[in-house]
């Protein structure tokens, strides 16, 4: 195969490799860039989580881990911490931010997602009104996606140790045969396809939180995704990665999947969807839309000649009308996500650094 | 947002570049220096330089707020916080600046120091009413548009008779260091820093005016454009650069009019000057010390200076060794030739102040151009 490259020349690299400067366990401390979806989480996952805990199943490095099940088929795991404040925000709450994140961690490793599991960190002090409204707000999403809540576990802590309500929440689904979705399976001339606009989620945030007071709100984007997943099976396209860009937005995202099948990306800013109400709150708080959070959102990566076909596949559903191809995949010994910007220069779309957003998911 | 994306023209910029490229005179080279980081932001997040023939090359200057912050001052704000006991307010950025004994204000509040970032001053003072038995410093930095809001949260701290708030004044000025670049003397030899124009400053404009540049333009024979932070404001004070160089002119032109007049915000200055002073000294990082480059608040408001209020004095501490901040910040170098760039000091870890914000010089090829390395 021929090499491909974003300038279509091969030479040899003067760029430098990027040293990473090991974890200071001694007296480094836990700082907000550790949740921040960028580069220093991506450190201390492998240096420390995958470090100890590791085995051939983390190692997938997948938003799930895909199981051996006993008897036919596999299965997968996926878990996700929710720690989003303000609770309630447009569009959506905690309750059912913590059911879509799971069952999108499962959907987006091709499976069907079938049950979750729930622990709730109570603060002593949450009005019982907000609980219920959360629970209930989980209920109905869990109803509507049809995976329902098959376990939990409650604890409280005292005033002060917790921001209302924490939620973790595990999914368990099941893949069928022949599907192996990862983010290490992308291939130079593949298409890189989006569901829908960027930052939708985040900006609601951040909106809510800087009391920006738009006129209509910015409203979140959560939702399920499995049944887009499920019509994009249908359409028969040869899928080789599929990820949800939530926090850390797509930027990361794209950067985590470079890395992990070592290829590089070019994409085409006059192809990514923003609505104009998230352009404007990011404009005035200095933020990227490539970096802001998304939750009902999927990032595809498919064979160049079935780009099209997945396209009218996503586009037929209600949460992908606004999908498009927003770039290719290329070799690049650095893993360099590049763009070519709207006024036709190139600039890279690197790792978010530090912390770009506070809690948001 | 319409506003933002008649700006944001692509077509429109590919005319302007072509227009670039049409009047540069072939047989010689253009340097042109933007001060701000917000244009040096500009340029490589829309990769402008990718529009410019190759003659006209554009020197990052030293125009970002945290960029030019020494370490001494960061170090003040730290030992507030650690030693005094005092909840430091202060603008994200700050929060990563690099200062002594491998801290940084993130890295003291990891530790327990309580340190936390707003998004306007007027947020710190609010804090400060709601927190009536804690003492709170408002750490402020930045250039001229930044001054005016702290200038009305001391007056307002006066009005209300608080005895918990007070600042951390680090406000600088812009024409001393635009000074303070043309003094220097790799810009002097005409050749280490061969500089043939600026792009003068949006938002610093909007509040001092484009009077201030004109002794600078004429005394130092060098034209200065003041340009929007938009792509195509950018774009379009390269061209009238270009033009003022091959006709041998050296004046101030406003290419931001829409934002910009020659007197500037006659309010906010009339405000600056009543809660500020000139400093004698200021250091600056990578232009050394600087006179009359920056603002104290004056004794009228003494007690609202942090200053003045805590045991703090300021220590000037010299750069990492193997930091390249000053000759950048001066222009003398780009950031690639810095050894540590990149592999040692990364946007996750900065050694030097230029790789903290996203328009300090540093960061912004780390983020944006470093594909062009390869
Ligand atoms: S790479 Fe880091 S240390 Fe070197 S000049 Fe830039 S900011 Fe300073």
């Amino acid at each position: 195969m021929p090499r491909i490259t974003p300038t279509g020349v091969t030479r040899m690299s003067e760029a430098r490799k990027t040293y990473v400067r090991p974890l200071d366990l001694k007296h480094g401390c836990v700082d907000m860039a550790h949740g921040a979806g960028g580069r220093a989480m991506a450190q201390l996952i492998s240096d420390l989580f995958a470090r100890h805990l590791g085995n051939a199943y983390l190692a997938q490095g997948d938003d799930g881990a895909v199981l051996p099940a006993s008897g036919a088929g596999r299965l997968v795991m996926a878990t996700d911490a929710h720690v989003v404040s303000p609770l309630f925000f447009p569009g959506g709450d905690i309750g059912c931010l913590a059911v879509h994140g799971t069952i999108n961690d499962v959907a987006v490793m091709g499976a069907r997602p079938l049950y979750l599991a729930a622990a709730f960190i109570l603060e002593e002090g949450l009005p019982l009104a907000d609980l219920d409204r959360i629970v209930r707000s989980m209920a109905t999403a869990a109803r509507t996606a049809g995976v329902p809540v098959v376990t939990g576990d409650t604890k409280v802590v005292e005033r002060g140790k917790a921001d209302g309500v924490f939620i973790t929440t595990t999914g368990v689904g099941v893949l069928a045969d022949g599907v192996s979705w990862s983010g290490s399976n992308a291939r130079p001339g593949d298409a890189i396809l989006l569901s829908g606009t960027l930052g939708d989620h985040g900006m609601a945030i951040m909106a809510e939180r800087e009391s920006l007071g738009f006129a209509s709100p910015i409203v979140s984007d959560t939702a399920a995704l499995h049944g887009l997943v499920a019509s994009m099976q249908a359409c028969g396209a040869t899928i080789r990665v599929v990820r949800d860009p939530t926090r850390g937005g797509l930027a990361t995202t794209l950067n985590e999947i470079a890395r992990q099948s070592a290829v590089g990306m070019l994409l085409e800013e006059k192809t990514l969807p923003v609505k104009p109400a998230v352009n404007a709150a990011c404009e005035l708080l200095g933020l990227d839309p490539l970096y802001v959070a998304n939750e009902g959102k999927l990032v595809a990566i498919c064979a160049e000649n079935d780009a099209e076909r997945l396209l009218t596949a996503m586009r037929a559903h209600p949460l992908a009308a606004d999908a498009a191809i927003i770039g290719r995949v290329f070799e690049d010994p650095h893993h360099f996500v590049q763009m070519t910007t709207a006024f036709g220069g190139r600039r890279m779309v690197d790792w978010l650094s530090g912390e770009q957003l506070p809690r948001i998911c | 947002m319409k506003y933002i994306d008649e700006f944001r023209d692509g077509s429109l910029a590919q005319k302007i570049a072509a227009g670039i490229g049409r009047e540069a005179d072939h047989g010689r080279p253009y340097h042109f220096m933007e001060f701000c980081g917000g244009h040096t932001h500009a340029i490589s997040r829309y990769g402008l330089a990718d529009l410019l023939p190759d003659n006209v090359r554009m020197i990052h200057g030293p125009g970002c707020p945290v960029c030019v912050l020494p370490i001494g001052r960061v170090d003040q704000a730290i030992r507030l916080a650690l030693e005094q006991d005092v909840t430091v307010y202060t603008y994200g950025d700050c929060l990563r600046v690099p200062a002594s004994g491998g801290l940084s204000l993130l890295k003291a509040r990891a530790r327990g120091a309580d340190i936390r970032m707003v998004y306007s001053c007027a947020d710190a003072l609010a804090l400060a009413q709601q927190r009536p038995d804690r003492q709170v410093v408002f750490f402020a930095i930045g250039f001229e548009t930044t001054t005016p809001p702290t200038a009305v949260v001391i007056r307002q701290a006066a009005a209300l008779r608080l005895t918990n708030f007070s600042v951390l004044c680090c406000h600088v000025l812009t024409p001393p260091a635009i000074a303070g670049i043309l003094d220097s003397p790799e810009v002097r030899d005409g050749q280490t820093v061969p500089l043939d124009g600026f792009i003068g400053p949006a938002h610093v404009s909007t509040i001092i005016g484009s009077r201030p540049y004109e002794p600078l333009a004429e005394k130092y024979r060098k034209p200065v454009v003041i340009a929007g932070f938009e792509p195509l404001d950018v774009l379009q004070a390269i061209r009238m650069l270009v033009r003022q160089v091959n006709e041998g002119r050296a004046e101030v032109e406003n290419e931001f009019s829409r934002a910009v007049d020659r007197d500037g915000n006659r309010k906010a200055q009339a405000l600056v000057a009543e809660v500020f002073a000139l400093r004698d000294h200021f250091e600056w990082r990578g232009l050394n010390v600087l006179a009359d480059s920056a603002l104290r608040i004056r004794s009228r408001f003494a007690e609202f200076d942090a200053e003045n209020r805590f045991p703090v004095d300021y220590v000037a501490v010299p750069d990492h060794p193997a930091c390249e901040c000053g000759d950048i910040l001066r222009g003398v170098k780009q950031p690639q030739a810095c050894r540590i760039f990149g592999t040692v000091c990364t946007p996750e870890n900065p050694v030097g102040s230029c790789m903290v914000s996203s328009e300090g010089a540093c960061a912004a090829h780390y983020t944006y151009g470093r594909h062009k390395d390869v």
